[in-house]
């Protein structure tokens, strides 16, 4: 028997939203327990920090550019190389619950294989789907084709209206506000907590795993829709968090002028975004203008996402309560992380966007060997990237990486490890596009934009991560860091990734 | 802000004759043969409704249908559009291959892409039938 593999993702979560990472609000009593058993990295990196490429990324061991989904909206090839695939031709049954999104949810005509499959089962009729066996969709809501949806509409419609409305009448990123303080994203929901998807993945999941026989090997990707926006946990969980008593974040200036002169000393589009004059992506809500956000809505969206961190923790121990009652954990690797961060209230912002600051672009990133390895728990400071996780599965199955992977093994200490990370955006949407290209190096981060709607392709990001953690001066233009710069440059464009060709096209808005 | 409405092309050149691509897409009782994600349609005179993979169906008005400049242009009646009009051109480029340009023209700007998004599927699925897999 090898060792089985949980890989546990959450969406657009915080690194600093773990009690192990330093965080306050939520109580994450179970990931804090695998951190200190295990390895803890401080300085995880995406390759995107929107949803479907930087899924693309783990699944594939390929960055963006490689892989080829340059922005949500691009559907993942259904050929593309899938560390799952290796997996199971190794021999591992395979299973993927809750969100996928390799392809676009916006599917009137079901051209998806994501969406077709969720309508006739969850096993893919050539056998696997991108390497797994078994699939069960899940997303933020009630809508929508994936088997969630269908489930709470077949057993309990009369929770779909509960929900929050993910989308307006326009198709359009909602921007209505609810709970107490109107924030954008957010609503009280009544639903029961036992059919919140938390609780429906991780359901499932433990169904899956009861289906595997004693001495399988297994890999297991378990992956959380929350804490993505929508906000809005069962209302009966909220009493765990008051947002009158939740602080507001350090990433946050309070005085309007404050976040105003901040914005200004970073490229245009970070101001014309909060001024409400540009909208660069679908992942916000187009309607929403920044800079009218209250202190008490980031109050409000901080406990309610601490909730749903909670939630998560939680689910994330019933399932390791099932493993171990079938007596696999000594023998399981567990794997934390999620695809991308959160401004939640950073730089008076909210959601996402082409922004590579720490609220995006630092993740929580635990992996607990199986305890019969005997590995020396540690905290690793050296940057890592989402890319190295495929190679990492390899590794611990015992099987070579894969040659298409551009990423290597996660390192166990501050010893070897990558030298740089990378990352990237792409944006063309309804004509403004654009493109950045950043490196995670020797305790700084440099971004270059290339030239776009509102970008010439002079402008620049260069951030101190140890002097400046907040990242609020921008010494892209400080002569003393000039050749700093210019190193990182020259580093960054040598060792940009092969492209994709053809480049494929947007499909849909997400 | 994000634009109210939007327009949203696709276009494959694709190697066969534009009156060979005429007879699929100047029949519009045939879309489901080059259009994944289409499953049906019937027609009466200028009204088509398709239905697509999801089963829904959507009513359409045909506004030109001409053979002598190829092109076809259609408007989505029902659901889910407060206005849209596509049009789909076929090309010929004098050297024995042609250009199908599919253009979306819609409110809300969202729908533009997934109509036209799905069209340019729909061309690359034209290009596989009229020329075999590449």
């Amino acid at each position: 028997m090898g060792r089985k593999i949980l890989l546990v993702t959450t969406d657009q979560q915080r690194y600093d939203t773990l009690g192990c990472n330093g965080g306050t609000l939520a109580r994450t009593p179970v990931v804090d327990a695998l951190a200190a058993a295990g390895i803890r990295y401080e300085r995880a990196v995406p390759q995107s920090v929107v949803c479907m490429p930087s899924r693309a990324t783990i699944l594939t061991g390929q960055h963006p550019t490689t892989h080829g989904v340059w922005m949500n909206g691009v559907p993942l090839p259904v050929d593309a190389p899938s560390v799952a695939g290796q997996l199971h031709d190794a021999g591992y049954r395979t299973a993927l619950i809750g969100k996928a999104h390799f392809e676009p949810y916006f599917d009137p005509f079901m051209r998806f294989a994501e969406n077709a499959l969720a309508a006739t089962g969850t096993t893919p009729p050539n056998g696997t789907h991108r390497g797994f066996e078994h699939l069960e969709f899940a997303t933020h809501g009630a809508m929508g084709l994936l088997h969630y949806a269908r489930w709470l509409r077949t057993e309990h419609p009369e929770a779909v209206g509960m929900f929050y409305a993910t989308v307006d009448a326009d198709l359009q990123v909602n921007a209505a506000g609810g709970g107490d303080t109107g924030a954008a994203q957010v609503k009280v929901n009544p639903v029961p907590r036992d059919w919140y998807h938390t609780d429906w993945v991780a359901d499932r999941t433990i169904a899956w795993l009861d289906s595997v026989a004693a001495d399988d090997d297994w890999f297991c990707w378990m992956s959380f829709p929350d804490p993505h926006h929508p906000w809005d946990p069962p209302e009966s969980e909220m009493g765990r968090v008051d947002w009158h008593d939740v602080p507001l974040p350090a990433g946050y200036p309070e005085s309007a002028a404050e976040r105003e002169a901040i914005l200004d000393r970073k490229p245009r589009h970070w101001r014309l975004w909060y001024d409400g004059t540009l909208v660069s992506n679908y992942e916000a809500p187009a309607a929403w203008v920044p800079a009218t956000m209250t202190a008490d809505q980031v109050r409000e969206v901080n406990a309610r996402n601490a909730v749903e961190c909670e939630l998560i923790d939680e689910a994330l121990g019933r399932v390791l309560a099932a493993i171990a009652a079938r007596g696999w954990d000594d023998d399981l690797d567990v794997v934390f992380t999620t695809d991308h961060g959160e401004l939640q209230g950073d730089f008076g912002l909210m959601f996402k966007g082409p922004y590579h600051v720490d609220g995006l672009m630092r993740l929580p990133l635990i992996w607990r060997p199986a305890p019969r390895v005997g590995a020396t728990p540690s905290v690793v400071t050296t940057p890592v990237g989402l890319v190295d996780l495929a190679p990492t599965f390899c590794a611990i199955a015992g099987i070579a990486a894969g040659d298409w992977m551009q990423g290597q093994e996660l390192p166990v200490d501050d010893v070897g490890g990558p030298e740089r990370v990378l990352t990237e955006w792409d944006s063309e949407l309804f004509g403004v596009a654009v493109h950045l290209r950043t490196i995670t190096r020797d305790g700084w981060v440099c971004t270059a934009y290339r030239p776009g709607t509102v970008h010439d392709g002079t402008e620049g990001e260069l951030y101190d991560l140890a002097g400046d953690p907040l990242q609020r001066e921008n010494r892209w233009d400080d002569p003393a860091q000039r050749s700093r710069r210019d190193d990182l440059l020259s580093d960054l464009w040598d060792s940009q990734p092969p492209v994709h060709e053809p480049k494929l096209e947007l499909q849909a808005p997400v | 802000m994000s634009p109210a409405r939007a327009s949203v092309r696709r276009h494959a050149r694709i190697a066969c004759s534009p009156d060979d691509l005429w007879a699929l897409i100047g029949d519009p009782a045939r879309i489901q043969e080059w259009w994944p994600g289409i499953v049906a349609s019937t027609v009466d005179g200028t009204s088509r409704v398709i239905t697509t993979g999801a089963g829904i169906p959507i009513p359409e008005e045909i506004l030109t249908n001409d053979p002598l400049q190829r092109r076809f242009q259609y408007r989505i009646t029902g659901p889910m559009v407060r206005e849209h009009l596509s049009t789909i051109d076929v090309l010929d480029l004098g050297d024995g291959t042609s250009l199908v340009v599919y253009s979306a023209d819609a409110d809300p700007s969202t729908m533009a892409l997934v109509i036209a998004g799905a069209a340019g599927n729909a061309l690359e699925h034209l290009r596989t039938m009229m020329e075999g897999p590449h």
